[in-house]
């Protein structure tokens, strides 16, 4: 029988049904941080309960790390703390953490690809709704609360309901200054912010075929913005090429097995899909967030739209975007002054983001008056960076360069908005608050728009700005 | 692990109107700077309650009236965004016991029902309904009858959605499954057994 690529996974997974009628899934690989795992570790301690496979767990700290003085102990006592409790725990419970010293911190999104922790075929999970980052290799990778760590760590297992699939087809090209990120704002708004209940989302079709593995990990880590848990690429040779001699992967002749099964867990051609969804690339134009969800995007061309012209529904969170942004209904989106530039996270903080912006940059300013940061997903992305001179053109250009950490994605360190400071983020979430300031704003957009409107001091088309005509890979 | 069975909930009501809330609103992130779930939920909403002073702005769940709510109402896609379990911790520390909305996201559902914190679906003209009530008296009792799936409010009985696996956990006491996740310890072996990536 076809079978389409999550299948093949979830039954390979399945240990069996539960009475609620869920099913007990294997977690092969489960990756932690220090904010949602020290309520789970303390359930297992009064439990008195152990780790199932202490080896299938890795640990990384990334949301409360500061990105600019990182000695210890931290200025802030409660970030100190949990970074103190989750060496504890690891060391009680005998688990690999990429702390600080290692040289191999960062995101956990980020340092599990580059690791080669994040495999073909497998199962991820973790405490972070951005897991989906890693579908990006071919796994079904997905977010879990606090008390499903918990029943990780006890049972390497959790209960859980098998997902419908959606096949995403992107065909032909993108046009130039188009990027991964402008492909998922553009899904997410197309099918909506809910439109992903109940769904696995598996993206394929040229621009995918094309996509590097870092493009890829773009889109599937917003696929829970649009509602779907996991969304996954099936794995390829380009997959295969990212893997082949990272630290965790399979060498030698093992190397060759794993790439023949990695190979066979791909979706069979032919294979029955719930639903499928038709995308042209060419319909595709730089996208910037206006409002409160992911959903809420325009084309930078485009007007704010005005609430009146929407749906039920859409209409009422269109009216409540409008007055938190500040902005006016029916006028166009470029031109809007910004205060802040960020350039990192789990969607754009690898190294290709960090290229392509400082490809722009070079010679260019940071416009006065607009705070511009950008700060490397993982230890790695960043000493890359650096190593490429990348750091001197950021430098140069007006930027800080940080330390790697989530930093201004959702501001649990001090890297904050200030009052209703409108920040150009490459992020993952504009929600209201999430950028640290409960006024704050956020516009969602690829790295080189966040250049641009750096560079300009507003929300800017990068084609302009930059004069881009073969900018984009694919 | 011996659990209560949930079978039914009864109590006053907040209603929180609204599509797509997102759990960086139902607790914002500096708020998860904890090693444990106690005491989140004066937290709850905060950015919504208090202002930058921390004095309360209007919001229902500021009102006295409201304090003592046990069930909370909602529009679709409530919980969206964060997989953070601090949300749906810090509404059942407010004191919530169920949440009635027209949709919910996946990993608060799945995060409140471990809790023993259902989430139900209902008809959007029935949330109003209920919503309007609440308005006319705030002490209006709502009855959440997991068993039958429905929802009363003045008499009125309304019908609710509730996947059965999520119903029977509930109401034999089940919902939270580690006991029966750890039972199966021969079954998880011979599936990670069978994987190679785990070996």
């Amino acid at each position: 029988m076809k079978r389409n690529l999550f299948e093949k996974v979830w039954e390979a997974h399945s240990a069996g049904r539960l009475s609620s009628g869920s099913t007990q899934l294997v977690v092969g690989t489960h990756l932690i941080h220090e904010v949602t795992s020290p309520q789970a570790f303390g359930m297992l301690r009064e439990l008195g309960l152990g780790l199932r496979c202490p080896e299938r767990t890795f640990a990384t700290v990334d949301h409360i790390v500061p990105t600019n003085e990182q000695s210890e102990p931290f200025s802030d006592p409660l970030a100190d703390e949990m970074i103190r409790e989750l060496r504890r725990n690891c060391k009680d419970f005998g688990i690999t953490f990429f702390d600080l010293p290692t040289g191999k911190q960062g995101i956990v999104h980020i340092v599990g690809p580059e690791l080669g922790i994040t495999q073909p075929g497998t199962t991820i999970a973790c405490g972070d709704s951005h897991t989906s980052t890693h579908g990006a290799f071919g796994a079904i990778a997905f977010g879990i609360g606090t008390t499903q760590v918990r029943d990780v760590l006890a049972t390497q297992t959790i209960a859980m309901n098998k997902l419908k699939v959606r096949r995403i087809n992107v065909n032909g090209y993108l046009a130039p200054g188009v990027y991964a990120k402008d492909v998922i704002l553009h899904i997410i708004r197309t099918l909506g912010v809910k439109g992903g209940i109940g769904f696995a989302y598996e993206y394929g079709g040229e621009v995918f075929e094309r996509f590097t593995m870092e493009e890829r990990m773009t889109v599937c880590n917003m696929s829970i913005e649009g509602a779907a848990r996991c969304g996954y690429v099936n794995p390829d040779e380009t997959t295969f090429e990212y893997l082949k001699g990272r630290p965790y992967c399979p060498a030698g002749e093992d190397w060759e097995e794993a790439v023949a099964r990695w190979r066979s867990m791909a979706s069979d051609a032919g294979c029955f899909y719930d639903d499928v969804v038709e995308i042209d690339a060419c319909d595709i134009g730089p996208t910037v967030t206006w409002g409160i969800h992911p959903g809420q995007a325009v084309f930078i061309d485009e007007n704010i739209p005005d609430p009146d012209s929407l749906v039920d529904g859409d209409r009422e969170t269109a009216q409540e975007a409008i007055v938190h942004m500040k902005l006016a209904a029916g006028q166009p989106i470029a031109g809007t002054p910004i205060d802040v530039a960020f350039i990192g996270s789990c969607t754009n903080g690898r190294l290709s983001d960090l290229q392509e912006a400082a490809r722009f940059l070079q010679g260019r300013q940071v416009s006065p008056g607009v705070k511009a940061i950008v700060v490397p997903g993982s230890q790695l992305v960043g000493a890359l960076a650096e190593k490429q001179g990348l750091d001197e053109i950021y430098r140069q250009a007006g930027f800080e360069r940080r330390s790697a950490g989530c930093s201004m994605c959702l501001a649990m360190n001090p890297d904050k908005l200030v009052g209703d400071q409108l920040c150009a983020s490459t992020s993952n979430r504009n929600f209201k608050g999430r950028q640290g300031s409960p006024t704050g704003r956020t516009m969602l957009m690829s790295p080189l728009m966040v250049a641009a409107a750096a560079v300009t001091g507003k929300i800017s088309d990068a084609r302009e700005v930059f004069g881009v005509t073969n900018g984009a890979s694919v | 692990m011996a659990l209560a069975k949930i079978t039914e909930i009864t109590g006053c009501g907040i209603h929180l109107p609204g599509d797509d809330v997102d759990t960086d609103r139902i607790i914002p992130a500096r708020y998860l700077k904890c090693v444990t779930f106690d005491g989140l939920g004066e937290f709850a909403f905060y950015d919504e309650r208090f202002d930058g002073e921390g004095r309360e702005k209007p919001h229902p769940m500021n009102e006295e009236q409201f304090k003592h709510a046990s069930i909370l109402l909602v529009g679709s896609n409530f919980g969206c965004g964060s997989s953070r379990e601090h949300a749906p911790q810090s509404l059942y520390r407010f004191g919530i016991r169920a949440v009635l909305g027209v949709s919910f996201a996946e990993i608060f559902y799945g995060n409140s029902l471990q809790l023993g914190m259902p989430c139900l679906t209902l008809a959007k003209e029935a949330i109003e309904k209920i919503a309007t009530a609440m308005k006319q008296n705030p002490e209006t009792q709502i009855r959440v009858d997991i068993a039958a799936k429905a929802v009363t409010c003045q008499g009125e009985v309304f019908p609710a959605g509730l996947p059965e696996g999520s119903q029977s956990s509930l109401v034999e006491g089940r919902w939270d499954p580690i006991g029966e996740l750890l039972d199966n310890g021969g079954g998880v072996d011979r599936v990670i057994g069978s994987l190679p990536y785990m070996n």
